[in-house]
């Protein structure tokens, strides 16, 4: 019988070769968006639903990172509430103020994965309770600093990485900022997870902290670094989400449980060790083309948020029966 | 088992009143429809003093002397509307000599919180007057009931269940603001064009009630409603929404039930190249901007946070045993139109205030607003 069970395995494996389930995912989700709606194969259709990816698929990239090595990081939502508000408050409507404010929030998203690293590794707070604890502090330092009503706009040079397009392109007539900060955001993180020293040990750590430690892992220092890229990617979200619509008080919540969801679509392992950064940016694509959809069936809210629950489960007991199988 | 039966039928039971309350009456319609049409009592330009309908109520045999201490039990702080209307709220105490103390609860948002903090105010015996803003109607009727046997109490913004307090201060109300967006876009469009309705939340009655004004007057004028849809007040949602609508066919117009995200949808048609439609917005400063800039055939109901002013200066009034207006003050609600417009913008004010604040007079306009 285990015999029988693993011949059907292999044989999997040799008819389906390593393609994450991640992207069959995405690829039915846009069949299926283009047949709701052809116009979404032109330019404007699929360029749009990628500037609205770009913040979710960093935050997805950069939240890999802390899923990888053994943590949860759920402060990023209000760490893009605190982005946006703050930004509004510290530019005051003045443009020339974009390009310290910029350069500041990044370092605050730094500072805030340095600081979520420091309490779990010297502390030894479980990540879920000190990025919980840091998600509920940052929310309430949102509406501290902005009394609950922000007193500025973003300037335009501000919303110029998250807004505006670059036009004239060949071939696809213009894209997105976003999109191109994306691209890049995309190529560092996984670079950097998969092609460096840095990724192997976040996945050493992940998979087992011990052993990696025995092997001469600086466990706490790549635990903290991997924060503070979560951390960073987290600002640099906030960045594109306050360009994309403007000032809210509550623009991030709810996108730490969206980053995890995207990252565990793309096959990540919940307790460690395990996940990528192309397949995160997969699963967040994979989300956001879910939204859209529903956006398009013209569903009502409650069947809506059924659907979206339902596809969400079905998909990822598809991506850990395909792990079952092939054992990777 | 049992235990499961017990929570399911709990559970039936706190959602029998939610499906028991009708949003779409008829009756309360045309009275609405009737009170935005009606010459409001009181003196001229200052509409948080004035009134609809003349019923009055005594207080002169309450009891108090001056100077007395006024507590307010407040749902929160938890908007850019509510920071407006409490900002009205704690420079209006400055106009009155006969409110010594006052003392501000904030239930964050919490039914819980705000029946512990009435309760508490009540233990504690300094109140001589109880001003309420409820967070929801059902959770805080008891509450409020207990603290109507202790001392006079004035409720406003949302209401209760319950005729005890001497008096329910509130604009119009939901279908009014319903009916003024949605009646602008009939008289600007012809039968058959494009709708779309953008919802904040589902299930809070003023919010549920402006819904169904809206779509009954939409539909009665055979607007083609392309879609209904939450936005749950977020930005980014709101924007993604509109552009998914505006590559599935053509918007002629935008109707919301709150315009705190107005800016967000525009930008919508904005960045993929369309015209901008005609809209119904709300008072918010960034809307009422942009319609300015970009000439926009725009209408914005309001659901003034005068009427904050108005709780205070109803608490003064029992106070010196002053007749008021009750067992409802309703207020005029006015909307916002291209011919007042002018009136209403101003770039010293902070994107987010709401412009019909009737502060302007106020002593600290408009640094205490947050303007410059």
């Amino acid at each position: 019988m285990t015999e029988k069970v693993s011949t059907r395995g292999t044989e999997k494996r040799r008819r389906l070769p390593q393609i994450n389930p991640v992207w069959v995912l995405l690829a039915a989700l846009i069949v299926a968006i283009i047949f709701m709606n052809p116009s979404f194969v032109e330019p404007t259709g699929y360029m749009n639903f990628l500037k609205r990816a770009a913040p979710l698929a960093i935050l997805a990239a950069g939240q890999v990172y802390v899923i990888v090595s053994g943590g949860f990081d759920l402060s990023v939502g209000s760490l893009i509430t605190l982005v946006v508000v703050g930004s509004s408050m510290l530019t005051n409507n003045d443009p020339a103020a974009t390009y310290w404010v910029i350069p500041l929030m990044l370092g605050l998203g730094l500072g805030v994965g340095a600081i979520n690293g420091l309490v779990v590794c010297f502390l030894r707070v479980p990540s879920l309770i000190a990025t919980l604890g840091m998600m509920i502090t940052l929310n309430g330092l949102a509406f501290l600093w902005s009394g609950g009503a922000p007193r500025g706009y973003l300037p335009d040079t501000f919303r110029f990485f998250g807004r505006e397009l670059i036009r004239d392109v060949p071939l696809v007539r213009f894209v997105p900022v976003s999109v191109v900060v994306l691209i890049v955001v995309g190529c560092v993180l996984a670079w950097l997870m998969h092609r460096t020293n840095l990724g192997r040990q976040v996945h050493a750590i992940g998979d087992n902290p011990v052993a990696a430690r025995l092997a001469g892992v600086a466990v706490n220092r790549v635990r903290i670094t991997a924060f503070m890229v979560s951390g960073l990617s987290g600002a640099i979200a906030g960045i594109l989400l306050g360009g994309f619509a403007g000032v809210s008080t509550d623009v991030g919540a709810g996108y730490e449980l969206q980053a995890i969801t995207a990252a565990v679509l793309g096959g990540a392992q919940l307790l460690g060790g395990r996940g990528s950064v192309p397949a995160a940016l997969g699963g967040a694509l994979a989300l956001t083309a879910i939204f859209t959809l529903l956006n398009f069936l013209g569903l009502p809210q409650p069947v809506r948020q059924v659907v979206q629950g339902l596809i969400l489960i079905a998909a990822v007991a598809l991506a850990m029966h395909r792990r079952k199988q092939t054992g990777n | 088992m049992r235990h499961i039966l017990m929570a399911v039928s709990a559970l039936a039971l706190s959602a029998l009143p939610l499906h028991a309350q009708n949003f779409d009456d008829p009756e309360e319609f045309a009275k609405q429809r009737d009170q935005l049409q009606a010459e409001p009592m009181g003196p001229e330009g200052q509409p948080w003093l004035q009134h609809i309908g003349g019923d009055m109520v005594e207080t002169a045999d309450l009891g108090l002397t001056a100077p007395a201490t006024v507590c307010f039990s407040n749902a929160g702080v938890n908007n850019p509307w509510r920071v407006v209307g409490y900002t009205n709220m704690t420079e209006e105490l400055a106009n009155h000599e006969s409110i010594g103390d006052f003392i501000h609860v904030d239930a964050e948002g919490s039914d819980d919180k705000q029946i512990a903090d009435i309760d508490d105010l009540l233990a504690g015996d300094d109140c001589d007057v109880m001003i309420v803003s409820p967070n929801t109607t059902a959770a805080l009727t008891p509450a409020v009931e207990r603290a109507c046997e202790a001392m006079p109490v004035i409720v406003f913004d949302r209401g209760v269940n319950t005729d005890c307090p001497v008096s329910f201060i509130h604009p119009v109300g939901g279908y009014g603001f319903g009916i003024q967006g949605a009646e602008f876009i009939v008289s600007q469009l012809d039968g058959g064009s494009d709708v779309l309705m953008l919802r904040i939340l589902p299930g809070v009655d003023v919010l549920e009630t402006r819904y169904s004004a809206g779509r009954r007057i939409l539909e009665e004028a055979s607007m083609n409603i392309v879609g209904a849809e939450f936005t749950d007040g977020d930005n980014a949602k709101t924007k993604s929404i509109v552009e998914d609508y505006l590559m599935r066919g053509d918007v002629d117009a935008v109707w919301m039930d709150a315009g705190a995200t107005a800016v967000a949808a525009i930008e919508a048609f904005e960045d993929s190249g369309y015209d901008i439609p005609v809209f119904v917005g709300e008072d918010q400063q960034d809307f009422l901007r942009k319609w300015q800039d970009e000439g926009l055939t725009a209408i914005a109901p309001t659901y003034p946070t005068y009427q904050w002013r108005t709780a205070v200066i109803a608490a003064a009034r029992v106070i010196e045993g002053e007749p008021l207006p009750g067992p409802e003050w309703v207020l005029p609600q006015p909307a916002i139109t291209q011919e007042n417009l002018d009136q209403f913008v101003n770039p010293a004010m902070p994107p987010l205030h709401y412009a019909m604040c009737g502060c302007e007079e106020m002593e600290n306009y408009p640094e205490a607003w947050g303007g410059n």
